[in-house]
């Protein structure tokens, strides 16, 4: 459990976290969503203590990470950029965190295993490919075995079974019931495996939601249907949970809540002609970048061009 | 046992309130971590070799060419000339403060290179025992590395230079002492290595800084008029230092005790610097 109030960091003129409230909660995977420079990596620096806010506060479990007697085991964290040492062996880098807490040499094993370093743990890390160095990131961060695992843009560089073994993971720690808060600045990544989302932009935060209500939200799952017979249309697919909408003397109706599948056949059933059946697909991307659209520190000119057009 | 398996997790798998491990950080264990640190970067045995090398092997050269000149009659200049076994023997000092400084700074400075620093403080996040436990270890170190050091060096220095003015043995007056001096010394210089390393955060910069101090200071100093010179001088880390294993003390020079006094005041300014930094700033 990460509980932030009113979280703040500024450097200097700048403002890199503004006024952050939010709650990562055990049991499922909170994604910790915006573009660069959003403040994404400043939070959760200050989620283990690395940066002070500048006002608020952010706690772990209900206290300051500082506070806890071992906090590799409230918090493992992977953080953006690299933390080891390049002269040091996996085995090494990882045998010193544990010492730090008492933890013993054979979770160390155990991690490295876990994370299929085996071949690799006696190695200079420096000489890690990036896929490497972030698996060694994730086995420093599961090390105390915490409740609470944060990982700041996991992904980054990694090949497609990097990329499928990390959702595995972080789908594996949720169930087994801790909080896990993963970052990145793109939402498919973020769509296939997260449930809870946390959208940030220049600091500030832009929705506090859910997988779901962001896609209903943006206008997902809505059919357009042309027919010849609007009104009688409507009474044929009204229903528990299906909203539809429609300008009178038009023959267009937006229906939302229904597959087109399941409309055209129920029209079929009534004899109602139909002329257009569209699925209107917004992708969870449009929907992240019509939240974020103003808060993107640097447009490139096309997608500036796009946009007004 | 771990409760932590490769996903897809079986449902049981959830950590049970109570039967996680109770981890807990304490000094000892910084300690400990700081010490498997040190000894598993290849950098720490190269450059603690070089020192002691140094240390040993230099004292050596000066005692062979003081011995080469003395039997051969050649002229030597009136500094050279009065060297005793113990001067001949502490010869490498110079050089090895170097090695061991350099080392220490990298301990410190070299994790805010590489990044390391995020996993260290992350794990120890009140940060002082950070600082505490790797001073410690790395002064421990380079106490180890100078007092086998000069201990090597000046028996085989009295060999060498037996039967010349320059004779002396461990039972001469004071001697011991500025053996065990040189040996602290150098384990002070170690600590105010790892120090300035941690107050600059950058290995170039805590390098200089150390080179400065130690070296360059007293040649600027010598610019002072010749009255402020007389009370600057002798506090001066690097001549302070000194004093703790030199024989012969003049007026301005500090005694042994008072030497080395003023160069663990400079060392505790040194620790004082980088603990504030290592506090008031983020990481």
């Amino acid at each position: 459990m990460i509980e932030a109030h009113q979280l703040t960091k500024r450097y200097g003129e700048k403002t890199a976290v503004d006024r952050l409230d939010f709650t990562v909660r055990p049991g499922t995977v909170t994604g910790f969503l915006g573009p660069n420079g959003a403040g994404k990596s400043t939070t959760m620096r200050m989620i283990v203590g690395l940066d002070a806010p500048s006002s608020g506060s952010v706690t772990v479990n209900g206290r300051r990470y500082a506070e806890h007697a071992a906090p590799l085991q409230e918090v493992g964290a992977l953080l953006e950029a690299k933390s080891i040492h390049p002269g040091r062996s996996a085995f090494d880098h990882l045998m010193a965190q544990a010492y730090t807490h008492g933890i013993p040499r054979r979770r160390v094993e155990e991690v490295i295993e876990m994370t299929g370093l085996q071949a690799v743990a006696k190695k200079r890390a420096g000489a890690f490919s990036l896929g490497m160095g972030q698996r060694l990131g994730i086995a420093a961060a599961l090390l105390g075995d915490p409740s609470t695992v944060m990982l700041d843009e996991p992904v980054n560089g990694l090949d497609p079974e990097g990329v499928l073994w990390i959702r595995n993971l972080l789908s594996g720690l949720a169930a087994e019931g801790r909080t896990v808060f993963v970052s990145s600045h793109l939402m498919s990544e973020i769509a296939l495996v997260a449930e809870h989302l946390i959208i940030v932009g220049r600091g500030r935060l832009l929705a506090d939601t859910t997988v779901k209500d962001l896609v209903s939200q943006a206008g997902g799952d809505t059919v357009k249907v042309v027919s010849a017979d609007p009104a009688r249309l409507r009474e044929v697919l009204a229903g528990p949970g299906v909203d539809i909408s429609g300008r009178a003397g038009s023959e267009e109706l937006e229906v939302t809540g229904m597959p087109a599948r399941a409309i055209g056949t129920a029209a079929g059933k009534a004899g109602i002609t139909l002329f257009e059946l569209t699925p209107r697909t917004v992708s969870l991307e449009e929907a992240f970048m019509e939240l974020t659209q103003d808060a993107v520190e640097y447009h490139g000119s096309f997608a500036t061009a796009g946009s007004a057009a | 046992m771990s409760t932590l398996t490769t996903p897809p997790a079986p449902a049981d798998a959830r950590p049970a309130p109570g039967a996680r491990p109770a981890y807990r950080v304490t000094g000892g264990r910084v300690l400990r971590s700081e010490w498997a640190k040190l000894w598993s970067l290849r950098s720490t045995w190269i450059t603690l070799g070089l020192g002691f090398v140094f240390l040993v092997a230099f004292g050596l050269i000066a005692a062979a060419q003081f011995k080469s000149r003395y039997d051969s009659g050649h002229h030597m200049d009136p500094d050279f000339a009065s060297s005793t076994a113990l001067s001949l023997s502490l010869f490498g000092t110079n050089f090895a403060q170097l090695a061991l400084g350099v080392l220490g700074v990298l301990v410190t400075a070299g994790e805010y290179s590489t990044g390391m620093i995020r996993s260290t403080l992350a794990a120890v996040p009140h940060r002082l025992p950070v600082l505490w436990s790797k001073s410690a270890v790395f002064g421990l170190v380079s106490l180890v590395v100078g007092l086998v050091g000069v201990f090597i060096a000046f028996p085989v220095v009295g060999g060498i230079v037996s039967g010349t003015p320059a004779a002396q043995s461990l039972s001469d007056a004071g001697v011991l002492r500025a053996l065990l001096g040189a040996g602290l010394y150098l384990a002070l210089v170690g600590v105010i290595g790892t120090a300035l390393g941690a107050l600059l955060r950058s290995v170039a910069g805590g390098i200089s800084v150390l080179v400065a101090s130690l070296m360059l200071v007293p040649g600027l100093v010598s610019l002072l008029p010749s009255s402020w010179q007389n009370n600057v001088e002798p506090y001066l880390p690097s001549n302070a230092g000194q004093a703790m294993f030199t024989l012969h003390h003049d007026a301005v020079t500090l005694s042994p005790t008072a030497g080395l006094l003023v160069f663990l005041a400079w060392t505790a300014v040194a620790l004082a610097g980088a603990a504030w930094r290592l506090m008031r700033t983020d990481a």
